[in-house]
């Protein structure tokens, strides 16, 4: 029996705002317990949020980037259930009328081609705070931090058929807040978690299998693996001849396993009504297009304006365009060294290795745009070999200045005088007759042999196209 | 329509207010009135009007993004039961 996985994902992306999202607390992650919990995050009696500004200007943003229609008018309503971490008995959230609707993102598939992911809608709420089940004696403790925090939870419609595509949509959207610069995206901290809903089906059927939710997934890896692994449970249940049940699992990456939350007895009944504290949010045409106007280029548009405007394959486009950070890094030493090819060489090469080596991102990299444009009109210009420039950018890596300072400080300005070469060339040739003699007689492969020999000799300052040169016409010409 | 016991107790649980016995009986008569009421407003035709969020009829007034709410942890855990390492401490809720 062949079966077919139906995957829908639902995205809380923590706002990047400096306060929450109804009351002037700060949102720093970090902090030591309930020092940024006031009485709006507390639900103290007589208390009454008021909305930030930024949230709403950023869930706008999104919805623009993903061709939604963005709500003239939203409504904020209270989903009602009881935990400890969330005071006021409802959290704050949208239902009806959520200020982003139906939209849509386009991913690139593994075997080449490209699939549009449906987003079904994206509303602002609240997020809740933390419960730590430590032992206090046999207490919970709260901390209300968190509590407060701005969240655009973006839906997406059941579109996905693997857990690859999955993770292709989840980096999609990923990329699209980073580069929004409405959410940081770390997953460590929960600045971007993603639920899972996953069902089966068998092929060709157009009924959806009943779903299970998956929580607790905090890194792309972990939601292939827990989609993986939940496709597999829920195939090996139905063909024993059991029956899927619709419920919330937690993955266990420790385990690589899903497991059931115990099940609640009352099925979520949230209640959701319209918050009287709350009047609806009137957006026009004009407070619209003055924030679209704010945004900065999307993803997909760099990647063609970089394949069109520096003539870089597809391949190179996208990796160069995968954060906006190295978009923009790119774009500077390219513009600033005039070899936008030279550039992309670089920064996808001998950068990307030190940054992966040391575990840093391009934007706190200790050789920054300015510095490597430094060094690549240094090669360019003759002054460094692509050996000697690859010696320059570790020393700059170590913290040992500008390309230029390094190339004085060490003496490493390539030797470019023909006179200078010559001798070094007679010299080598004489002590290597054999070669020499082999290279006249035709055996063109001791050349690289001799090559080396004059590099070394001149401690890989010689300007190796002249050395060349030099060794044909010496050799070969005469 | 009617509201029998059954619904009362999922109700009450639900809201986690304490409804028993021939109190219950009284809540579903209450309640049933209420729905009943709601039902004779149902055959009003509203099909061009839209749904109420809030009585008044204006937008909602937005606050600049701006930090307002210094730390005052000490202040209000003044009142809360029981605190601890700067945490609110409950009675054990386990997932």
């Amino acid at each position: 029996m062949e079966w077919e996985t139906v995957i829908g994902l639902e995205i809380h992306a923590q706002l990047a705002t400096r306060s929450k999202i109804f009351s002037g607390a700060p949102t720093a992650f970090g902090a030591a317990p309930n020092t940024q919990a006031c009485e709006i995050d507390l639900a103290l009696p007589g208390v009454l949020p008021v909305l930030n500004a930024e949230a709403v200007r950023m869930a706008v943003t999104f919805g623009a980037a993903i061709g939604a229609a963005v709500a003239r008018r939203s409504v904020f309503a209270r989903k009602n259930y009881f935990y400890p971490d969330l005071p006021k008995g409802y959290q704050i959230s949208q239902y009806e009328q959520p200020i982003v609707g139906r939209g849509q993102v386009e991913i690139a598939l593994d075997g080449g081609g490209t699939k549009t992911v449906g987003v079904t809608r994206a509303h602002l709420e609240e997020d809740a705070g933390k419960s730590l089940h430590e032992d206090f004696h046999g207490m919970t403790g709260i901390d209300l931090n968190r509590a407060g925090t701005p969240l655009l939870e973006i839906v997406s419609e059941p579109d996905m058929r693997s857990p690859a595509e999955a993770v292709a949509y989840a980096r999609k959207i990923h990329q699209l807040v980073r580069y929004l610069g409405i959410c940081d995206g770390n997953m460590q901290e929960g600045s971007f978690r993603c639920d899972a809903n996953v069902s089966v089906r068998r092929r060709g059927s157009d009924r959806l299998g009943t779903r299970t939710e998956l929580k607790n997934i905090n890194s792309f890896r972990f939601l292939e693996r827990a989609i993986q692994y939940e496709v597999e449970r829920q195939v090996d249940l139905i063909e024993n001849g059991g029956a899927v049940v619709q419920e919330t699992r937690l993955y266990d990456p420790a385990r690589d396993e899903t497991r059931s939350m115990r099940s609640k007895e009352e099925a979520n009944d949230y209640r959701y009504f319209p918050d009287p504290d709350l009047l609806p949010v009137v957006l026009d045409e004009d407070d619209i297009a003055a924030i679209v106007a704010t945004m900065p280029e999307l993803p997909d548009a760099k990647r063609e304006r970089f394949e069109r405007a520096y003539q870089l394959s597809a391949y190179d486009a996208g990796l160069l365009t995968a954060t906006r950070e190295t978009a923009d890094y790119f774009e500077a030493v390219a513009q600033g060294c005039g070899d936008a090819k030279l550039a992309a060489n670089w920064v996808m090469g001998d950068l990307a290795a030190a940054l992966n080596r040391d575990g840093r991102e391009i934007a706190d990299s200790p050789v920054d745009a300015m510095g490597l444009t430094g060094l690549l009109q240094r090669l360019r210009d003759g002054t460094l070999s692509g050996k000697l420039a690859k010696d320059v950018f570790a020393a700059m890596w170590a913290g040992e200045g500008s390309a230029d300072a390094i190339i004085e400080a060490r003496g490493l300005r390539q030797v470019s005088d023909v006179g200078a070469i010559e001798a070094i060339v007679d010299q080598v040739i004489a002590a290597n007759p054999d070669q020499a003699g082999q290279l006249r007689a035709g055996k063109d492969k001791v050349m690289g042999f001799l090559v080396g020999q004059v590099m070394k000799a001149s401690q890989g300052k010689a300007n190796p196209a002249q050395v060349n040169e030099i060794l044909r016409r010496k050799l070969l010409d005469s | 329509m009617s509201l029998d016991r059954a619904d009362v107790a999922k109700i009450a649980h639900l809201a986690r207010l304490a409804v028993d016995g021939d109190e219950a009986d009284a809540v579903a008569r209450d309640l049933s009135r209420i729905l009943d009421l709601v039902a004779q407003m149902s055959v009003v035709n509203t099909g061009g009007v839209p749904p109420m969020a809030h009585p008044l009829d204006m937008p909602q007034r937005l606050r600049p993004d701006v930090v307002t709410e210094p730390d005052r942890r000490d202040d209000l855990q003044a009142t809360a039961p029981a605190t601890e390492a700067g945490l609110y401490l409950v009675p054990r809720v386990i997932e």
